[in-house]
């Protein structure tokens, strides 16, 4: 197995991340790469900011029941 | 007159989850909050001509939304027969400013916390309609609902790697586009 990874695969990896979907080896490979790439250190420190602060202010969604309620009722309006 | 223009057919899919997290922190009701939406969008087009095409389509809509959001609380204040709350509502600075979220607080945030919170919330969702479409839908499924990588793909009918790819992209442009307008 290796240990040093692609750019690419750290960057996947750290997505999953986000998600709680890497695996502990694929994050302890992450972190080594992340200790001399630069680069991927600056992806990983914005997409973990990103992660909290969708955390932090919880947007929420319509279902898509009511949307699709909202839609007949506006295309109703816009056929008239 | 400005160059914006108006797609009706588009707002449901652009704009309500916007709208949406608009309203509820004012309404905190989420039946009401609906209905309120869906006025919006037929009052928006009813008035259709009135549009100038100086605002964006989005400020043009919660315009209109601002106005439905005070009608409900007058004529909820008139149905329980309260004295009429008198409230100077004007649009820059006091925006959110009423009474009844002076009351409403709760006690471990202080109003300057849930204020900040709606502000990022609306900002995450203004940059998502920046996004393109596709990608939009899957960043919010993905990330605001939570649903499995498994559940995405298949609706979508594309395969994980697929998934990781546009989930990338999104949450990059996702990262710019919050870093301009709020870091």
């Amino acid at each position: 197995m290796k240990v040093f990874i692609k750019c690419e695969e750290a960057n996947h990896t750290c997505d999953k991340t986000q998600y709680k979907e890497a695996s502990f080896w694929e994050k302890i490979k992450l972190n080594i790469h992340l200790i001399y790439c630069a680069a991927c250190r600056k992806y990983t420190a914005r997409n973990t900011k990103l992660t909290q602060v969708v955390d932090k202010s919880k947007p929420k969604t319509l279902g898509t029941e009511q949307k699709a309620k909202m839609e007949e009722a506006l295309q109703r309006e816009i056929s008239k | 007159m400005g160059t914006e223009k108006l797609f009706p057919n588009t707002w449901v899919e652009r704009y309500a989850d916007y709208l949406y997290n608009y309203t509820i922190v004012r309404v905190n009701d989420h039946e009401v909050a609906q209905d309120l939406i869906s006025e919006t969008f037929l009052a928006g087009l009813k008035s259709k001509d009135n549009f100038k095409g100086e605002a964006s389509e989005r400020t043009w809509l919660i315009s209109i939304l601002k106005r439905k959001i005070i009608d409900h609380y007058r004529k909820r204040n008139s149905r329980k027969g309260k004295a009429e709350v008198r409230m100077s509502y004007s649009d820059q600075d006091a925006e959110g400013d009423w009474l009844e979220e002076r009351v409403k607080d709760p006690f471990d945030k202080t109003a300057e916390d849930v204020m900040q919170n709606e502000e990022l919330g609306l900002a995450i969702l203004g940059c998502m309609d920046k996004l393109n479409e596709k990608q939009a839908a899957i960043f919010k499924m993905k990330t605001i609902d939570s649903f499995d990588t498994e559940a995405i793909c298949n609706e979508f009918n594309i395969t994980p790697s697929n998934l990781w790819v546009i989930i990338h992209r999104a949450r990059k442009s996702m990262a710019d586009c919050l870093e301009t307008n709020w870091f």
